[in-house]
Formats: C-alpha cells, structure tokens, sequence
C-alpha cells in the first residue's frame, strides 16, 4: 500500500464481487482512457511500456512521479494532471488485475 | 495474499478474464442486438468493446464497407515514401475469431429509426435494439467549383487507401523544381494537424529528392489550427526554403485541366494539386431524420453518444459535432466508442450510464523521417453544462520535435490498432 487513496479505492472496490459495482465500473472506464497506447494486447518489443498486470503501488507511484514532474516525462506529465488522486488510485488498481 | 490476488478474489478481474470462455462463442436467442455502422477507429473499437464489457452477452453485429481497415493516421507518411499502404492495412479477423462479433462486409443503405432496422445493399434488412453509427465524414465537394468528379487530377487522400497511392505517385511524377500546393478546408475537419503534418513530410520528401521544388499551404483558417508553434517551427526553420504558408486562403474554384486554383484573394497554379474538401458528418446520419449542427454534424448527448432527442441512437466519431476543444482524431474516436460500449452496456441491462464519463486525446505528428511532435487533451462531463470539457491544468504540446517522440508515434499507431482489432 501507498497511499491513502489506494486504500479508499481498495476498500471501494473490495466491497465488490462483480463489475457491475459503480467504483469498479468507474475504474474500468478511466483506465480505459490508458489503452489505446497501453493495450494489453500491443505487440513486443514496444517503445511504449507495457502496464497491465503491474504491481498497483508500482503503477501509482510512477503515475504520481509524473505529476509531480520528479518522473521525465514527454506527454505523461500532461496526461496524468486530468486525473485526481482517486481517479489514479483506480486506474493503478485496475490495470494491475488486468491479464 | 498480494493485492493482485486479493482483488482477483473479490472478481474484481471480471472485467477482463471471466468472459474470453464466453466471449466468442454465439451470443444467446433472446440476447440484445447491437448493430454498429463503420468499421473505423470509432465503429471496430466499440464493437469489441462491446462484447468484452458484456462479456458476450450482446450480439453484436459491425457492418463495413471494405474488407480490411486501413488506417488514416499515418498515411502522410506513405505520401513521403516512408510507409506502405500494407503497413496501415489490417484485417477484421480478430474481431471475429477472438470476440465473437459478426462481421459483415455491406453498406447500410436506409435507417428506419422507427422499426429499429437497417436496410443493406447487398443482404436485406437486419434489426437491432441498439445502433451505434461511425460513418467518417463525407466531403462537400460541392463548395468548391470544378472540384466534384476531379478526384483522379486533384486527390484529396483524406481517407486512406488508392487516394492515398495516387496522390504518392503524383508528387513522385513531380517535375524538378514544380509547385505542391495544398488546400486546408475551414474547420472543423477531420484531423487538425494533418494538413500541417502533410506539408512537412511532403517538404521533407521534397528536399531529399526534389530541392528545387515548393510547396505551397493554402489554408482557409487564418492560422495553423493545431501543435501551431511545433509547426510553425518547422515552416520556419527545416522548411523555410519550401514551404510557404498563405493562411486566409479560401479556395473558390479549381480547374483539373490546367491544375490551377482560385482563392479569394489570389490565383495559383501547381504541378500537384491537393485540395483537402470541406466536409461534414457522413451522409449515412441524413436517414436519422433530425437537423446537424450547421448542417454538418450531430450533437449527442455525452453521457451515451447518443444523438439528441433519439434514444437508442448513438453517433461516435469524426460525425459529432466536437465538444469544446476536442479534435476530430482516431484517437478521441477510440475513447468515444468505449464511452458509448460502457453506456450501451449499462442501460441495456437496465442501470445508468457513468454520470462522469473521462476522455483522453493523444495525438503524434511527424515533422520529418523521424521526428514527432504531440498534443495532448483530458475532457471530462460536465454536468452542469450538459457537455465534455477539457481539463483545466492538463495536457499539452511537446516542448520541440523529437526522435523519442518519433518512437512514441510509431508505437501509438500499433497500439491503438491493437486496442481496436487484436
């Protein structure tokens, strides 16, 4: 755990068996805003990172360096500035179950 | 117990792993019909995007046209000798074998909203519960005059395939030292930086086999209408030697005999003229019976994509009338078409839509053979104003053209297709 956000978006979701729980559909959707560069299913090698079925804390915490500007970044500083901490907590939590 | 497992436990990764089993097996008699219209970035995405978030329980239909997608991002590149059509070119197999979605090469020829039915020109009526259209756009070629039927001596090659050749093989047949010219309509169109992005690569294929030669930017806006300073750099630094940007050039007229071109102001005359049409919503959403914005394109309601007033309708893509500050791209048709599938996916099983639904636009530009330039936007529903807004505080331009940007581009290109059809 990282964070208290994580925290809250775990216990969010953890009060789900199925997608159709509003938390876990919200984290659904955001992280599919991700995939279109990040797709699970893009082919290897890739000069864009792989995410999916990272460890969670791995993927909040280099989402937050982004914000913070600690990571470099060319595009990814910009992009994670649309998101709030819970919203970010949710796409980490989301992309780190996806197969 | 990690916390991957622990959220396994919970089912959590029911939205990803439960459903492959059932996914592209037949969906079940009784099962809502969902009929999607275009097989585009917009159309194939929502139609797999359907089936894996129903997790198969829509039948889902998407009636194209052509046989295979070919891919309008990245087809300047080919212009420049630095792709091949083939590269761009993908089939929809996936989307059948993988997901389960009937794949049915047809043109939709009528819409009777009214019976829930769409006529085909080839195989008869097919019915659904649900539509979602993804029609492009169509060209205006009537505003411009000389233009309807010269398509062969003046290509648009605004949507990839044997324009895209024919306008390749005519800046290859360019004489030394000849004139490109190449007209920008007024926007809204599809792809902002395209036309921008254009005139680079083809001033870069220009300066390493043809030195001599020019190329001329006419654009009917009265400034660059997107990565402005990214190109605007590149006009004026690598290109300045041959690319001429003329902004407020409204194109009037052309004569496909003699290659030349009436503006408002002025008159030219080329060795390859490329005349960018203005255009509107393909002409498939006419038989919606309701009224476009300006004639041109359909307001939806964003928290569904469906068109105003017409439940059950839903418009995705380069057709809709552009919430502020968002472009028409592939890219914000993927996120689109995702909008649209989750919110299909909820009211047909009775419940609402995400009341705040978040899209992300990233869009690459090549300046040259190598380098890239982006912007990016973040729009979020906006419930108080009824539409998608972009994010105060987020996205942004590349700070210079790059290499690294170069490789994020070309990456992004697979990958999107990957999200689409894999």
């Amino acid at each position: 755990m990282t964070g208290k956000s994580t925290l809250a978006a775990l216990c969010l979701l953890a009060g789900t068996t199925h997608a159709t729980d509003p938390a876990a559909l919200q984290a659904r959707n955001l992280a599919a805003n991700c995939t279109p560069c990040h797709s699970a299913d893009a082919p290897e090698p890739n000069a864009i990172p792989r995410i999916a079925g990272l460890p969670a804390d791995r993927i909040l915490q280099r989402l937050r360096a982004f914000r913070s500007g600690e990571a470099p970044a060319t595009v990814m500083h910009q992009i994670v500035r649309g998101y709030g901490d819970e919203q970010l907590a949710l796409i980490a939590t989301l992309l780190a179950s996806s197969p | 117990m990690n916390r991957r497992r622990f959220l396994r436990s919970l089912g959590l990764a029911a939205t990803a792993a439960p459903f492959l089993a059932a996914c592209s097996s037949a969906p079940r008699r009784g099962a809502p019909r969902v009929v999607v219209v275009g097989g585009g970035y917009g159309g194939a995405t929502t139609a797999k995007y359907l089936r894996m978030w129903s997790a198969g329980r829509i039948d889902v239909t998407l009636v194209e046209r052509d046989a295979r997608f070919v891919s309008c991002p990245m087809s300047n590149l080919v212009l420049a000798g630095l792709r091949n059509l083939d590269d761009l070119t993908a089939s929809y197999d996936r989307l059948r074998s993988r997901w389960g979605v009937r794949v049915v090469s047809d043109e939709v020829v009528r819409i009777d909203v009214a019976r829930r039915e769409l006529r085909l020109a080839r195989d008869g009526e097919i019915g659904f519960d649900r539509v979602v259209l993804a029609p492009g756009v169509d060209f205006l070629t009537e505003q411009i005059t000389g233009l309807a039927g010269n398509f062969e001596c003046i290509p648009h090659a605004w949507k990839a395939g044997p324009q895209t050749e024919l306008l390749r093989r005519r800046i290859d047949a360019m004489p030394e030292g000849g004139v490109f010219a190449l007209h920008v309509p007024k926007s809204p169109y599809r792809c902002p930086p395209g036309p921008y992005e254009r005139a680079c690569l083809v001033a870069h294929y220009l300066r390493t086999r043809k030195p001599r030669a020019k190329l001329l930017l006419l654009d009917a806006n009265s400034e660059i209408q997107s990565k402005k300073t990214l190109f605007a750099a590149a006009f004026a630094g690598p290109y300045k030697d041959i690319i001429e940007y003329r902004p407020d050039s409204t194109l009037l007229s052309v004569d496909a005999q003699t290659l030349s071109a009436e503006l408002e102001f002025d008159r030219v005359r080329a060795d390859v003229l490329n005349v960018i049409p203005p255009m509107r919503a393909g002409r498939l959403v006419d038989g919606l019976g309701i009224p476009l914005t300006n004639g041109r394109w359909v307001d939806v309601d964003w928290r569904t994509m469906e068109a105003r007033d017409l439940p059950g309708i839903h418009v995705i893509g380069d057709a809709v009338l552009a919430a502020p500050g968002m472009p028409k791209s592939g890219h914000i048709a993927n996120q689109q078409a995702k909008l649209a599938a989750a919110a299909i996916v909820e009211l047909l099983e009775g419940r609402s839509p995400d009341p705040v639904p978040t899209l992300l636009n990233t869009c690459y530009s090549f300046v040259d053979d190598r380098n890239a330039i982006h912007v990016a936007t973040v729009h979020r529903y906006d419930a108080a104003q009824g539409t998608v807004l972009p994010v105060a505080g987020a996205g942004g331009l590349s700070s210079a053209a790059s290499e690294e940007e170069g490789r994020y581009a070309t990456a992004w290109a697979q990958n999107i297709r990957a999200d689409m059809l894999a």
